[in-house]
């Protein structure tokens, strides 16, 4: 496959400028630039307090080619809900009202007005990039903070098991649930344009590997982001109008042979650096747990 | 009061943050001969630094470039390398 | 057209009659009647609007923030906690320069519970950024919400108007209100101009990113600016509303000041036992008057300073105070005396009906022979809770 043949999946335009002020090999940089694309320009972003209220650029510059509302912590939801009903009252129905949110964002603070506005099934695209933990105030843990994961606020490791955000949104019974991994861009590509043609509250989880708050080196990301889905520990899936469907590389994989062990994604991250034997074996039972229940949603 | 002066708008710009490619420490540079023009290296580009270039091999914007070296470790023929500024 | 309106109903007539685009809003005691109202309206075909029926006032605020950046005309309501609770996205909407408007029927701030009148939650909001008003009655509450989308909106001004309301003793008491016609308003309160921004892809603008502080700084005084000029805009279009309606408001209302020795300063509906004591004094001989304040921010220093400056002594009644410091009105008041180098006027603060404790006119007849008592005996400053034993 060569340049000419990406193109006819994934169209040349840009939406994102370089030389804005996202470390070294960012995840969130990288995710956005292709909902961006997905949506061809056509969207004004919501974006609440997150590694990306920075990405975005200090003022009087933007790094999007596309209108930004900066918001609150906890609103981001409710906002981009205004946006979107003003909008359609407007009869504009050409552009898309895309909230993107950290993990903390939208499962913590941000969890209330989302879970709002997923039951008021709002014309919304909601886009997680989840780096597991509270990157932009220095590496705090979050709600999706991982079992185990070093952070500055759980120093051995978070005993915690980390929520299941697209199943939460899922059972508010909106029409378009999917996760995604920036190490698969186009899988995500396709994902937020499948997404765009429905109308109501739709939602992608998107794995955003940090370099430095999971602590490995910047060149490393797509690979991260690569080995999460190749182990198993982070399934592609879709629920579309409640029909569970894994997607890409994750749909063969419900037979565990063809899933890499979890230590071959545990052991490059710097932040799992102090797992006993014990806690590996759990994390592949929990693992292990879980595509059996995936097994049980798609018979 | 023109819109601008009094509320905080911002105008989308190349190099928000400057130029960026001053943060590297080593910058990609690219064998023609090996490229198989896959493309990858654009994909993955989390700084929309690498274009295609007309010949389908990338081009890099090295006054935006950040070194993080994603491109060398992608590109499937290790066509990329990461040299030291 | 005359109907029979509480101050809740009165303030749906007049969203409905601004032709409001969103009404985002959550349920609280006693603002409920307000957005049930709405919900009929819209529900009814009688009002072209959308209605968020959002999960917090917080989200209530967000969702205002978020129509109104893209163009519409929005509306809420909310009280006491529920505006405590919004308090952040309050901020954001004055620092956004947004037309919102809202209003807040003024209830008593928690624990312990209480959902009688109270200013306190009102006036935390004073530092914001926000225009605020109070209204007496139901008629006030009607006028003042339409032309504070007219303010609001106005190019100069592009800063959102709260309108307050006591609880119960005017949310839920019928008064008669007179309405204006759909038509007078339309020519009063045109189409909502694209100011100060309108979100669209067609050209691609980032609000609020961050600021580094010279240019935070410049927008902290763009805001103090057009507050100076929303000062006059009230008026202008106080005035603009009574060639319509012959009802004409400005920054507060007087009442037989005019060769008054002391006046009280009041707020919302017990002015109106306020103004009844008035009467009672005066045909008892003294010369006594009352100040309504209407508008607190802008503060009407100089509107207070004219009145003021000629009595003996000025009594600020009020359902406020400031902890560690004094009743919130009364030490704006003394300020604002102390700036226009107005000296040797007695200055008693009264702080009564808090968590809706009744202050009838019999309590301001006695506030009234307390003022003159401390006026002749030369008092300068004093804060008086009235009713506590210590007190009065």
């Amino acid at each position: 496959m060569g340049t000419r043949d990406l193109f006819k999946i994934v169209p040349k335009e840009e939406y994102l400028l370089p030389g804005n002020p996202s470390c070294p090999g960012c995840p969130a940089s990288l995710g956005l630039r292709y909902v961006l694309k997905a949506l061809d320009g056509k969207a004004i972003l919501v974006i609440p307090a997150c590694c990306t209220s920075i990405i975005i650029g200090p003022y009087p510059h933007s790094s999007v080619k596309v209108p930004v509302l900066n918001m609150a912590f906890a609103a981001a939801a409710a906002a981009a809900t205004g946006i979107s009903e003003a909008l359609e009252l407007r009869g504009i129905n050409d552009v898309h009202v895309v909230v993107w949110a950290g993990d903390g964002g939208t499962s913590d603070i941000g969890l209330q007005a989302l879970s709002g506005a997923a039951e008021r099934g709002n014309n919304i695209i909601y886009i997680c990039y989840d780096n597991e933990a509270y990157m932009n105030t220095g590496i705090q843990r979050s709600g999706l903070t991982p079992y185990g994961a070093w952070t500055t606020t759980t120093i051995k490791g978070k005993r915690e098991l980390k929520k299941d955000m697209p199943m939460i949104v899922a059972m508010h019974k909106v029409p378009y649930v999917a996760t995604a991994s920036v190490g698969f861009p186009l899988d995500l590509y396709q994902k937020v344009k499948k997404a765009s043609r429905y109308r109501g509250f739709k939602y992608i989880h998107l794995l955003a590997p940090c370099p430095y708050g999971w602590r490995f080196p910047a060149d490393k990301t797509v690979e991260v982001a690569k080995l999460a889905v190749k182990t198993g520990m982070w399934p592609l899936y879709e629920i579309e109008e409640g029909r569970f469907r894994l997607t890409g590389p994750s749909s063969s994989l419900i037979d565990p042979s063809r899933r890499l062990p979890v230590i071959e994604y545990l052991k490059v991250q710097g932040r799992f650096r102090h797992l006993s034997e014990k806690d590996v074996r759990d994390i592949q039972r929990f693992v292990d747990e879980m595509w059996r229940r995936i097994e049980e949603l798609i018979k | 009061m023109e819109g601008g002066r009094i509320i905080p708008l911002a105008k989308p710009k190349v190099g928000s943050a400057g130029v960026t490619g001053t943060w590297r420490v080593f910058r990609p540079v690219v064998d023609t001969v090996k490229c198989v023009k896959c493309g990858l290296c654009w994909l993955y580009c989390p700084e929309v630094a690498i274009e295609p270039g007309d010949d389908g091999r990338p081009r890099i914007l090295y006054d935006y470039c950040k070194g993080c070296g994603i491109c060398a470790n992608e590109c499937p023929v290790k066509a990329i390398k990461m040299v030291k500024e | 057209m005359r109907m029979l309106l509480t101050s809740n109903y009165a303030a749906a007539y007049a969203v409905k009659l601004a032709k409001v685009d969103i009404v985002a809003a959550y349920p609280i005691t006693p603002q409920t009647q307000v957005v049930e109202k709405l919900a009929e309206f819209i529900e009814r075909g009688l009002m072209r609007a959308r209605m968020i029926r959002v999960e917090s006032e917080h989200s209530a605020m967000a969702a205002c923030i978020g129509g109104s950046a893209v163009g519409a005309r929005v509306f809420t309501a909310t009280s006491s906690q529920g505006l405590l609770y919004m308090y952040e996205m309050l901020w954001w909407a004055s620092g956004a320069r947004l037309p919102i408007v809202m209003g807040v029927v003024s209830r008593a701030i928690a624990p312990p519970w209480s959902i009688w009148a109270d200013h306190s939650d009102i006036l935390s909001m004073r530092d914001s950024g926000w225009i605020i008003f109070f209204a007496e009655n139901a008629q006030e509450v009607l006028d003042t919400i339409v032309q504070a989308y007219r303010i609001a909106e106005d190019e100069k001004v592009l800063l959102p108007v709260a309108v307050g309301w006591d609880a119960f003793t005017s949310s839920h008491t019928a008064e008669p209100v007179e309405l204006p016609e759909e038509k007078e308003i339309e020519s009063f309160l045109p189409e909502r101009p694209r100011t100060p921004f309108v979100l669209s892809p067609s050209d691609p603008s980032s609000h609020g990113n961050l600021a580094y502080p010279e240019d935070y700084f410049k927008f902290r005084y763009a805001i103090s600016e057009s507050m100076k000029e929303a000062r006059r805009v009230i008026i202008e279009v106080g005035k603009k509303y009574a060639k319509l309606t012959g009802r004409e408001y400005g920054l507060m209302d007087k009442y037989r000041c005019e060769d008054a020795d002391i006046i009280l300063i009041t707020m919302g509906s017990m002015a109106g036992d306020a103004k009844d004591a008035v009467d009672v004094m005066r045909d008892e001989g003294y010369k006594v008057g009352l100040i309504k304040l209407r508008c607190l921010r802008p503060f009407p220093k100089e509107e207070l300073g004219d009145l003021l400056k000629r009595v003996k002594g000025v009594g600020v009644v009020e359902r406020s105070f400031s902890m560690g410091r004094g009743g919130v009105i009364s030490v704006e008041t003394a300020s604002a005396l102390t700036e226009l180098g107005i000296k040797d006027v007695t200055i008693i603060s009264y702080i009564a009906g808090l968590g809706g404790k009744d202050v009838g006119m019999d309590d301001f007849v006695k506030i009234f022979l307390d003022l003159q008592d401390k006026c002749e005996r030369g008092a300068s400053f004093e804060t008086i809770w009235y009713g506590m034993k210590e007190g009065m």
